[in-house]
């Protein structure tokens, strides 16, 4: 085996790979990361960083490779969106509200990752309480994206709200990220960043210690630089947790197993509704592309409808905002996080502390949240939208009938200006408008880096699977990668600065 | 379906969100713009149609009656904005 | 249906009629919470029994408990109401320092039990049957300390998450009364079913009282036409916690609002307090905003779905209830007031029926326990579970009385013996000579029976043993009358 000209150019299964091997130790991979995260401050991809915690377990778990006990992801430095608590380590959500909020439990998907052997770089920025496509929202300021357009110096955001751990895997950071979805939260920013992401089907990761935005949306997932690298870390991240009611009692599967297994005889969906009004030539030209190579790989195409396809962005923007005010209400200022200096009763205390806590975009939505579940409007609003959501996931269910995944563009564009689309908050959720029929239904969705813009910038592809069938998604990514042949990366702009 | 700035106001207050003045009227505009948008909705025929109780398809787990918790007094004082005697203190509450 | 004759209120203007609803809150006896592992104890050190779940901590997840289920639909089954095999837990949103979710996890539109009934045991022997809308399951709120200091509440979030049952009387009582009969009974019913313990001073189980008026026969109308239009406007008494209060209190409410609305007042529906110190209702602080609790299925948990085979489970292992028990005794020979008086507690059911097991008649046990034994308890402030005296000896006592062994008297006086030395009642009877002549000379009884001329011997016993004062006539006619023999 052949180590890459930099450590930090491997990817998560090459220096698996590698470090089981004893090829290169967990401490020179790791130490590679942690000068590529100081180096790369200017990304602004990282809230804390731990070095310190990150070097104690690189050197623990070189001892126990040389002991023979390797653990699957022995030694492996990861990235940790700040959304999940992690025990010991400052955890903000990337809001003011936690302050310095020191969760004293673990996450699930966290605390299986480190069963797991893997190390801790640092906690990742995001859109605050993972509210946006573009991590412009955060307390800690916008993350940039590794990613510029070629002759420009304009900075491009990340996508959102995973936006810190896709900059983290994009810019060679760390080996791979971890991410949650809600709306998109992983499969926009991994699109316009060139990375892989997906979302699994709700139910699949644990979702105790993630700091909760929308309960019946939120979903952890991978983002990594391949699908292999995907497949691997979800079979880690995944599993069946009695701390969470709505985690699903199915094992989990060796998802690398039978990821080359290829797509012959695979019967790919094209919905036509998402081939939205103004959809962008490159867009329409990258679809198409997608399509030619399945087909060129033995799969057979089958043109479907998801006549409800329209709906999913409002009801999207009624049932996420109505779960999050309910679940933001427990951050009053009154057992941990930021509270309001000399607050001269109990009200004053809760709305002074929440006004200065939490953003603009996070105070919008509590607000329609509020609103769509008050008395008079819960069966306008709330109770409708959620009726929205049967038909959805029956427009998916007919579909399925005749086909095994959905292939359809990841998002309507490339990376955009930072700042360039925060004066209209419709304007912004328009984004979403490929990726949140997919958490509406529960389902499992995966973006694979597929093409280039003109200029220069990532395209992705969105692969919508069956619940629980993440396997034939990540063979169907791994065959789009394949004849995508995706291997630009983006230019360290950021040493130069 | 439009709100005003009482109806802003209202929220905010059962929000527990302080919101100042200047800013009412800015939000009257951001929230109307999102509920007009969201009005297509009532295009739809919901008739007939259940609200999605659950995507996941099991029963509700439950678990035994053990005592596995607590006992973490300290834990939760150590983030706490104010405590006392194990106590979260808060501005008096009259009832 | 019971046509019993309303207590009236007497007005100014006329009649009036009380109409009391109740909303009590029971804790549910168990080891842990309803959606945490932490304990349940009471009176720990603050903050001690918390799990991060209680505490609202980011990312924490409810999971249910099975035995708070179990005792719920043991509870239901218990109130004769209808078990419903798929409920939905609710969020039930606002701000308290006390409930740091935010939101109370409860359950609205779809509770674990429906409709059931109440049979109410009153004083003069009359059962009146109130009906239970339903019972559903939610969460307890921690507790708030505001009178420790000038400036700052402290909050014990303990109580936090602990399981409650909100069981929902209709509109049926009709004085203060019947209101504390209700809590007594369900309190019994309860504590019989080992569901919860009743403790009103410990606050393991509190009343929501709603009283309204209206004029003499507005009644009777709501209950043939089911229109709540025939009732007045109510209000809600909160947090009552003891029975005695609750009467005080509705009596003190239906009052008020009489003289309101002689003197040409409305009733604003509002939530009131107790103040037990003067006896009087008052308004809480009046909120800005009504609650606006907008109340959606909690996405963190699925529908409670259980299996009739489960619910069969339970009903067939429910112990006798009161009622039950009640009809048992009667049919065994007890007044419908003594059985009434027996199975009021559980307690004292229990040791009635240890009694019953130890080989004593119902009747005699009952008259011996309500005549003599339970009001000895009373008097010296003691529960039955910290009597002086078992079962077993008090049953020994009337065994020895129906078979005159010894007589009503020196039962009595055994019973102060045994109440402060203890001891063996059948040891101390031989050994204290404490027989009644007739039964410490059975072969004497043989001969006078066969010849009742030589009932004079007894006569001498007897003086004997009265040290020459018992009245000889007197004895040899209670004689005749103990020995059946001929005049």
């Amino acid at each position: 085996m052949t180590l890459p000209s930099k450590l930090t150019d491997f990817s998560l299964a090459e220096a698996r790979d590698a470090v089981q091997a004893k090829k290169v130790s967990s401490k020179e991979l790791t130490t590679a990361f942690v000068k590529a995260v100081a180096d790369a401050r200017p990304l602004n991809a990282f809230v804390t960083e731990t070095p310190e915690k990150a070097l104690e377990m690189a050197v623990a778990s070189d001892v126990r490779i040389a002991h023979g006990n390797a653990r699957p992801l022995e030694g492996l430095p990861l990235a940790i969106k700040d959304l999940f608590c992690t025990k010991g380590v400052k955890t903000t959500a990337g809001s003011k509200i936690l302050g310095n909020f020191v969760p004293p439990y673990e996450s699930t998907v966290s605390q299986n990752l480190w069963d797991a052997g893997a190390v801790m770089l640092g906690k990742t920025n995001m859109d605050e309480f993972a509210m946006g496509s573009s991590n412009e929202t955060s307390h800690f300021g916008p993350v940039f994206n590794p990613w510029r357009a070629r002759n420009s110096n304009a900075n491009l955001v990340p996508g959102g709200s995973s936006g810190g751990s896709a900059a983290a895997v994009a810019g060679n950071l760390c080996l791979a990220a971890t991410g949650t979805d809600t709306g998109g939260s992983i499969r926009q920013p991994a699109a316009v960043t060139g990375t892989v992401g997906i979302k699994p089907t709700y139910g699949r990761c644990s979702r105790f210690g993630i700091v909760a935005f929308a309960s019946s949306l939120d979903q952890a997932g991978p983002m990594t630089r391949t699908v292999r690298d995907a497949a691997l870390l979800l079979k880690h991240m995944a599993s069946v947790d009695p701390k969470d009611s709505t985690s699903v009692d199915i094992p989990v599967p060796d998802y690398e197993a039978t990821l080359e297994d290829g797509v012959k005889g695979l019967r790919v969906g094209i919905p036509k509704e998402y081939r939205i009004d103004n959809m962008p030539p490159e867009i329409e030209q990258l679809w198409q592309k997608g399509i030619e190579w399945l087909k060129a790989q033995g799969a057979q195409i089958v043109d479907v409808s998801l006549p409800h396809t329209k709906y999913a962005l409002p009801t999207y923007y009624i049932v996420a905002p109505a779960e999050a005010s309910s679940n933001l209400a427990r951050y009053d200022g009154v057992r941990y996080g930021h509270r309001a200096a000399g607050a001269k009763d109990i009200v004053d205390l809760y709305e002074r502390s929440r006004a200065e806590g939490f953003g603009k975009e996070v105070q919008r939505r509590i607000l329609i949240g509020t609103y769509v579940l008050s008395s008079g409007y819960y069966d306008a609003y709330y109770s409708r939208a959620q009726k929205l959501r049967t038909l959805i996931l029956r427009d998916f269910t007919e579909a399925y009938k005749t086909c095994d995944v959905l292939l359809t563009p990841a998002t309507p564009g490339p990376a955009f200006g930072v700042g360039e689309k925060t004066a209209d908050p419709v304007e912004m959720y328009l984004n979403d408008v490929f990726t949140v029929t997919v958490n509406l239904a529960g389902l499992p969705g995966i973006a694979v880096p597929a093409g280039l813009t003109a200029n220069g910038l990532p395209l992705g592809l969105q692969l919508i699977g069956k619940a629980f069938d993440e396997a034939t998604l990540f063979k169907a990514a791994r065959a789009i990668e394949i004849a995508a042949g995706f291997t630009a990366k983006p230019t360290e702009w950021w040493r130069a600065a | 379906m439009t709100v005003g700035k009482d109806d802003v106001r209202k929220i905010a207050k059962l929000a527990r969100l302080a919101l100042d003045e200047s800013r009412v009227e800015p939000m009257v505009g951001e929230l109307n713009g999102i509920f007009q948008w969201v009005e297509q909705l009532n295009e739809v025929d919901v008739a007939g149609v259940p609200p999605l109780t659950s995507v996941v398809e099991q029963r509700l787990k439950m678990r035994d009656d053990v005592v596995t918790d607590g006992d973490a007094a300290n834990a939760l004082m150590a983030n706490a904005p104010s405590g006392e005697d194990h106590f979260f203190v808060v501005p008096k509450v009259v009832e | 249906m019971t046509e019993r004759t309303a207590k009236l209120l007497k007005g100014q203007t006329g009649d009036w009629e009380i109409v009391i609803g109740m909303e009590v809150h029971a804790q549910i006896l168990s080891q842990s919470k309803l959606f945490s592992g932490a304990a349940t104890a009471f009176g720990a050190s603050p903050n001690s029994q918390v799990s991060f779940i209680d505490a609202g901590m980011p990312g924490m997840l409810p999971v249910i408990n099975k035995w708070c289920v179990e005792q719920a639909v043991r509870t239901g089954l218990g109130l004769k109401a209808q078990i419903n095999l798929t409920s939905v837990f609710d969020r039930k949103n606002y701000f308290y320092p006390d409930l740091p979710q935010g939101y109370q996890i409860s359950q609205y539109k779809s509770p674990i039990v429906g409709e059931g009934e109440i049979l109410l045991d009153m004083n003069d022997g009359s059962t009146i049957p109130v009906g239970i809308e339903r019972l559903h399951m939610e969460q307890d709120a921690g507790k708030s300390l505001h009178d420790q200091s000038p400036d700052s509440s402290f909050v014990d979030l303990n109580r936090s998450g602990v399981a409650l049952m909100e069981i929902v009387s209709k509109p049926h009582m009709r004085s203060s009364e019947e209101a504390a009969a209700f809590l007594k009974k369900l309190r019994a019913i309860l504590r019989y079913l080992g569901t919860c313990d009743g403790n009103m001073d410990e606050g393991s189980m509190r009343a929501d009282v709603n009283v309204s008026v209206c004029r003499a026969g507005g009644y009777e109308k709501f209950r043939a036409t089911g229109d709540f239009k025939h009732l007045g406007t109510r209000c809600e008494i909160k947090n009552v916690n003891s029975m005695r209060f609750v009467a005080q209190a509705v009596e003190y409410e239906a009052r008020r609002q009489v003289d309101l609305i002689e003197e040409g007042g409305t009733i604003v529906q509002e939530t009131r307090l107790f103040d037990s110190k003067v006896g009087e209702t008052r308004s809480m602080r009046s909120k800005e905003d009504a609650h606006d609790y907008r109340y959606f299925p909690d996405p963190d948990l699925l529908p409670l779905v259980l299996e009739q085979s489960w619910v069969d489970g339970i009903a067939a292992s429910l112990p006798e209830l009161p009622d039950a028990k009640k009809t048992r005794l009667i049919a065994a020979g007890l007044s419908p007031y003594d059985a009434s008086v027996l199975v009021a507690e559980k307690e004292s059911a229990d040791y009635f029926e240890a009694m019953m097991a130890a080989g004593v008649e119902a009747k005699a046990a009952a008259n011996w326990l309500n005549n003599e034994y339970f009001g000895r308890l009373n008097k010296a402030g003691l529960a039955i579970a910290d009597g002086p005296v078992s079962a077993a000896a008090n049953a020994a006592i009337v065994r020895m009385v129906a078979a005159n062994t010894i007589s009503g008297k020196i039962a009595k006086d055994l019973l102060d013996i045994l109440w402060s030395e203890g001891g063996d009642p059948e040891a101390i009877v031989e050994a204290r000579g404490l027989k009644q002549v007739t039964a410490a000379n059975p072969e004497k009884v043989e001969e006078v029976k066969a010849k009742p001329k030589l009932a004079s011997w007894f006569v001498g016993q007897v003086m004997k043993a009265s040290g020459g004062k018992a009245n000889p006539g007197a004895v040899n006619a209670i004689l005749k009358q103990k020995l059946n023999l001929p005049d």
